[in-house]
């Protein structure tokens, strides 16, 4: 359908809308309009992204002058694949209807790993020695000496794309990354270093947040993007999280070790340079002293992971004077090591700001701040100087001067926070160093600053003003909004009671109570006699799941589960965890039904949609709090409230209670499908908990369904099952359209339209 | 064979005890003889198939020896009890086209298995409306027991279709549920293994899994890209090796040193759950025969040779997965852009099934109860009602034209289409069961619910007795053959019994009640009357054509 929001006619890819995906592409233009940022929450299974593709594309087809780029941010990289699929929908359909003039060009990105075609580097198994087996092959020095020696090994996909030159383009079109290999591999292109290069050029990219929050990619990634981009982080309700992970940097004894191995090592390589090749070594030290650390000009092969302080904060100024020789460098990195093993060596938690950190550094090892600060260029620039291409086996070092560059770079809004064992295992002494950022703002500060639009997006927002504080930002658009209802499709209950009737609940001093396992056993075991297809469970941690399958296991019930259902776990191992839940879609695809155990902050809670018959039910075992004794959970909850006025208490509940409704909100996809959803703990019952949650998930919390047990449950899941399976009207009856035809849309101008609704 | 002729080695048995006499049987179509291997033994056969009037076999399966009930012969093997018994069956049907006098004794000549038998009684115990139909009729000898149970074939189960088109799949139980035994007295330990538990524990195990997962392929491509975890690995760049926060609580501690018990419980869960949904059937094994024969302690010993051929039989199917594997990508890319889809926005994708609507049945006998009463008024049983007016040249013509199609092709057999005995039997019962619910329901209350117990239960009573001849009446129709002839006429006779009893208990109930008890029978006595009157068209044709026949062949 086509029709008309103000100046824009919006290409839409199916017969009719939902009235809140009108109201959202109506409020996402008005934050276009006026180049600002804004933050929209949509309840999940209202079709959030392809409204959001919609509008833009239209969006910039209505203003050729003007083109803008539209920078779409996934978490994950399945998640990637899943909006390009949409893009895909959505690009054929305007092809269709609108001529070739609305083809553009739209590509993922990802790391060599999901991208390399050569099978000789790709039998690396993890992304370091991906990159590693990648510089091997195409490193400027590397290519330069095989043209003398044929016997050194280079990429043929890498030459090939050299040799083509400006004509290694990619013809206008949607590409997943598996259109990439498939287009590298046919036209013998590296894949990768086509993507790389068709970034600046393409109308959309999709790429995963770090690629412009974590200035260590963004660096060479995302370094040339235009001002005038959209820039959209889609399911950003952990956005935080990202942004604070993406500054911090941890030191534990076996990275010292290694780091102090890899210096030995390049030790040997400078006295090798020494007697073969000495005047590279002085070529650099020239070089350094003009300032030319950061490798502008380098061939896109050689760079690697750019400095880990964001752009604003490095000084473009000469290297100081005592580590621009690489042997004084080295000395400097020895002495630091030095230092950083006699601290690690502690009986006591220390907790330090960078500024005494740093002046304690000064005095103990002589190493000031500047120094410090350009520890990481310094190191990067003598790798590249001695030709290491074998980056992976360097990792520590650079761990030790990210460090060093972070801490000497910011004084505020981090600590350095020394823990000898972990809290809950005493008896283990595994010291570590931890220097933990507590102000997401810093991250994502460039990227509000620098692109004129920035749309963070979510099913779970709440509360919606908590984040312009988190992230430090003025959005002009700031909406919640709800789902109008064709009928009651998601089913929330509240269970604090088992079928014994006695309290459920995780909260500490119960959820090792026997009668609180049994009892959700109990649950699970009644619910899959019922539900039919699949049921996911999520549990507050896996030391928590873990324990419970064991009880589970011994006292029988896990086999009496397993008498209706086939049980999949999350494990730690991704690969494992993707095979089970393959696996799992089979089982409800072929109508066995299964049960899939799953980890609130897990991988599988962050992105993996259990919508339609994968989950007919998600049972949320109780509240995901944080570890609250975690040292460095407290430093920030301290920042927060010395900072941005945010309660600890508030701030817990929120966080626990969005990874909650995130968990829950995976199993609805559209109106037409259905789920129900259980949150299993007492607690959830109390008002100042509950009303954390999203709008939408609240407005269909019936007062009675608010203190269940598990009989009553078992009842209402079998009632709602039922009134599911019955014909229904689709587009809405009572008055209220819940589904809007283009003549629809064409009947009432934008004004009537938000009147009724709303 | 082809010759007609057909000679086994078989054991004669004059009785089930007898021990039997070993010696060839020949078959051919018009005789079969037995001759004993040693000629001096009296039991010698020959005789002609036309006396012969019913044949019963040993089923295959059944743990009893291969036997033909002619005569009983005991073969050697069920291969050659099939041959003989086909030629047996054409023999008999041949002899069974020459005219014969009517014979009842026949029936539909399959012996029900044991566990069939257990079932029927189980559910004769259940069930009191079945078991007060099974005693009237089936006691009465108005129906056989076959026929009886041949009707509800599909309340015995799938169980005994043993073509059930859907996979079976392995049963999901956890391989530690394998107690064993011990018999008490020795230091003996007996577990019991089924072939599927032994096929389990080589693909849950870890040495087998070893040697499957050196042939796959490190990489899972294979896998849905939307769920490809492992990918996300390749663009997480803060959790570097020691990048990003370790212990905020948020992220897991690994207890060392229970790490491995625990990993490998959850691990184990998911290969299991992986192996029961692989559910391949046993059969597709090469060691198939190794794994059925395990009760036997020396093949046991001989372990590796199964994880080899599973091994093996792996391997075939990664390798015949590589070549498929564009294939399986395309799917897979279909099918998530078919996942992506929002269902609702767009115009329905022209399925061919009907949406599923599962109501109340009693509601939905309620809703259809006012229409069928004002029908079943105003319209008489067997009438069409369609479409009635066709001009004389219409009908005319389409007369002529079934006559000249007639005389073409012949009397089409069956003579009434299925389709069409089903229709007149769904509108017939249809009638019935929404007159089961009265008119008084719109008051709340149903009609039947205020008629005395007795004459309810009557009524009731005669409503099911009077459905199960109708289902077994019109499911006899056409009649192709004496026994189906012999079938119907008792069918009528019960039929004209309930008939007659109706219309003395609607003379016997009291005045005020009367109407609505007529109302009530009025259905059943149509049904009665339209199969009376279809049973005597149909003998009235079938004298005419006989007739006919006699004429012409004689």
């Amino acid at each position: 359908m086509k029709f008309q929001i103000e100046d824009v006619t919006v290409c839409f890819p199916y017969d009719h809308i939902y009235p809140e995906q009108y109201s959202y592409m109506v409020e996402l233009k008005r934050a276009l309009d006026a180049k600002g940022h804004c933050l929209l929450e949509m309840p999940t299974g209202t079709g959030k992204t392809i409204a959001l593709l919609s509008l833009i594309t239209s969006y910039t087809l209505s203003k050729p002058q003007g083109a803008i780029k539209l920078i779409y941010c996934t978490r994950t990289v399945h998640e990637m694949e899943k909006t390009l699929a949409e893009l895909k929908l959505l690009h054929n359909y305007q092809v269709k209807h609108l001529g070739p003039a609305a083809k553009i060009l739209a590509i993922g990105l990802s790391s060599r790993k999901n991208l390399c075609v050569n099978p000789n580097v790709l039998e690396a198994n993890n992304r370091d020695s991906v990159d590693a087996a990648c510089r091997k092959r195409t490193a400027s020095w590397v290519r330069a000496l095989s043209a003398e020696n044929p016997n050194v090994e280079t990429c043929e996909f890498f030459e090939n794309y050299e040799r083509a030159a400006s004509g290694a383009v990619l013809p206008p079109g949607v590409y997943t990354l598996q259109d990439l290999r498939a287009f590298g591999k046919e036209k013998g292109w590296c894949p990768y270093f086509l993507a790389r290069h068709m970034v600046q050029l393409a109308n959309v990219v999709v790429y995963s947040y770090q690629y412009l929050l974590d200035p260590k990619v963004a660096g060479i990634i995302s370094k040339e993007m235009q001002k005038e981009s959209v820039v959209v982080f889609d399911e950003a309700h952990n956005i935080d999280n990202v942004c604070i992970e993406a500054l911090s940097v941890s030191v534990r004894r076996k990275t010292l070790d290694g780091a102090s191995r890899n210096i030995s090592r390049i030790e040997q390589e400078i006295n090798r340079f020494k007697a073969t090749d000495a005047n590279r070594l002085r070529d650099e030290y020239k070089r350094l002293v003009n300032g030319l650390a950061l490798s502008g000009n380098l061939p896109g092969s050689d760079s690697w992971l750019s400095n880990p302080a964001l752009p604003d904060d490095i000084l473009r100024e000469a290297v100081p004077g005592n580590i621009r020789r690489a042997e004084h460098f080295l000395h400097v990195l020895r002495r630091l090591l030095q230092y950083l093993t006699v601290r690690l060596d502690t009986e006591d938690v220390e907790k330090e700001s960078p500024i005494s950190f740093v002046a304690s550094i000064n005095n103990q090892a002589g190493i000031d701040q500047k120094t410090l600060k350009f520890c990481y260029d310094r190191l990067h620039s003598l790798m590249l100087t001695l030709e290491i291409t074998d980056t992976d086996e360097f990792l520590h070092v650079q761990t030790i001067c990210d460090f060093a560059t972070l801490v000497g770079t910011y004084s505020r809004g981090f600590s350095i926070i020394i823990e000898p064992f972990d809290e809950r295992m005493p008896h283990i002494p595994d010291p570590v160093l931890q220097l933990s950022c507590h102000d997401a703002s810093l991250a994502i500060k460039p990227v509000f600053d620098r692109f004129q639009s920035v749309v963070i997006t979510s099913g779970t927002l709440s509360p919606i003003d908590l984040y312009p504080r988190l992230l430090n930002f003025h959005p002009v658009v700031s909406r919640s909004f709800k789902m109008s209802l064709t009928r009651d499709c998601i089913c929330p209950m509240v269970l604090t009671r088992g079928s014994d009737q006695l309290p459920v609940s995780t909260k500490f001093d119960m959820r090792s109570d026997p009668g609180v396992v049994r009892n959700y056993g109990k649950l699970l075991v009644e619910m899959v006699s019922i539900v039919p297809d699949g049921i996911v469970c999520f549990f507050v941690s896996y030391s928590y799941m873990d324990g419970i399958i064991n009880t589970w296991n011994e006292s029988g019930l896990l086999k009496e589960i397993m008498q209706h259902k086939l049980v999949f776990i999350e494990t730690q191992d991704v690969v494992e965890t993707t095979l089970a839940l393959d696996n799992y879609r089979r089982a409800c695809d072929c109508g066995r039904g299964a049960v899939f155990f799953s980890v609130a902050r897990g991988k599988v809670a962050e992105g993996i949609d259990f919508d339609r018959h994968y989950g007919r039910l998600v049972i949320m075992f109780g509240i995901p709090f944080q570890y609250t004794l975690s040292k460095i959970l407290l430093a920030r909850l301290e920042y927060l409230r010395d900072t941005f006025q945010i309660k600890e208490g508030d701030f817990l509940t929120f966080d626990a209670l969005r990874q909650a409704a995130q968990c829950v909100g995976r199993v609805i996809r559209s109106k037409a499908d259905y789920g129900m959803m259980i949150f299993a703990d007492k607690r959830y019952s109390r008002h100042d908990k509950r009303s954390k949650l999203p709008g939408w998930i609240l407005s269909h919390l019936r007062d009675s369904h608010l203190n269940l047990s598990t009989d009553m449950a078992l009842h209402i899941a079998r009632e709602f099952l039922r009134k599911m399976a019955q014909p229904y009207d689709k587009t809405g009856s009572s008055g209220k359209k819940t589904l809007l035809s283009q003549e629809d849309l064409e009947k009432m101008d934008g004004s009537g339209m938000q009147e009724r609704l709303y | 064979m082809a010759s007609g002729q057909v000679s086994k080695r078989v054991k004669f048995k004059s009785s089930v005890k007898d021990p039997g006499t070993p010696g060839r049987l020949f078959l051919t179509l018009e005789r079969l003889m037995f001759k004993p291997n040693s000629p001096n033994s009296a039991t010698k056969l020959n005789m002609e198939f036309r006396f012969v009037k019913n044949h019963k076999y040993t089923k295959e399966g059944s743990n009893k020896a291969p036997m033909l009930n002619l005569t009983s012969s005991q073969f050697e093997s069920y291969d050659d009890l099939h041959v003989c018994k086909e030629c047996v069956g054409r023999a008999l049907s041949k002899t069974g086209e020459t005219p014969k006098p009517i014979d009842t004794s026949e029936v539909p000549s399959e012996q029900p298995s044991t566990e069939e038998l257990l079932l029927r009684m189980n559910m004769l115990r259940e069930n009191g409306e079945l078991q007060k139909l099974h005693k009237r009729f089936v006691s009465d000898g108005i129906l056989t027991e076959a026929e009886f149970w041949a009707t509800r074939k599909k309340l015995l189960g799938g169980n005994f279709s043993k073509k059930s088109k859907q996979r079976t799949g392995l049963k999901s139980f956890v391989l530690s549920d394998t107690k064993p035994s011990t018999d008490g007295r020795t230091n003996k330990v007996t577990f019991t293994l089924t072939p599927e538990i032994v096929r389990e524990v080589f693909a849950e195990k870890p040495a087998v899994h070893q040697a499957y997962l050196n042939l796959v392929p490190r990489k899972i491509r294979c896998v849905d890209p939307t769920l490809d975890m492992e990918a996300d690995e390749g663009d997480d760049y803060t959790h570097l090796p020691d990048h990003g926060i370790v212990r905020d609580g948020s992220k897991e501690i690994t207890e060392s040193q229970h790490e491995q018990y625990r990993r490998t419980l959850s691990q184990e869960l998911n290969r299991h759950a992986a192996v029961v949904l692989q559910g391949t059937p046993i059969v597709r094994y090469s060691c198939e025969i190794k794994i059925c024969n395990l009760a036997d302690e020396e093949q046991l010993k001989d372990t590796q040779t199964v994880a080899e051929a599973l091994k093996l039989s792996k391997q075939g199917q990664n390798a015949s997965n590589e070549e498929t594997d564009m294939n399986t990508n395309q799917d897979r890319l279909s099918r998530i852009s078919k996942m992506i889809e929002i269902d609702d926005l767009q115009a329905s994708s022209d399925l061919p099934l009907a949406p599923l609507s599962i109501k109340d049945p009693r509601d939905y006998f309620d809703s259809q109860q006012a229409t069928a009463l004002k029908n079943s008024r105003d319209t008489s049983i067997g009438n069409d009602p369609v479409k009635r007016s066709l001009s004389a040249e219409e009908s005319y013509a389409s007369l002529r034209d079934s006559i000249s199609h007639v005389k073409t092709t012949g009397l089409v057999n069956p003579i009434i289409t299925p389709e069409a005995a089903v229709k007149v039997l769904s509108v017939l019962t249809h009638n019935i069961s929404s007159t089961k619910y009265d008119i008084g329901k719109n008051h709340g209350l149903s009609f039947l619910d205020t008629l005395p117990n007795t004459i309810k239960e009557e009524l009731l009573y005669h409503w099911t007795s009077l459905q199960e001849l109708l289902r077994h009446y019109w499911s006899s129709y056409p009649i192709t053959t004496a026994y189906l002839y012999s079938k119907v006429s008792r069918l009528k006779d019960a039929m004209s019994k309930i008939d007659s009893q109706l219309q003395e208990l609607k003379e016997s109930v009291q005045s005020d009640l009367r109407h609505q008890v007529t109302l009530l029978v009025r259905p059943m006595q149509q049904a009665i009357e339209a199969a009376m009157q279809h049973h005597d068209a149909e003998l009235q044709k079938r004298s005419a054509r006989s007739g006919e026949r006699s004429n012409g062949y004689t």
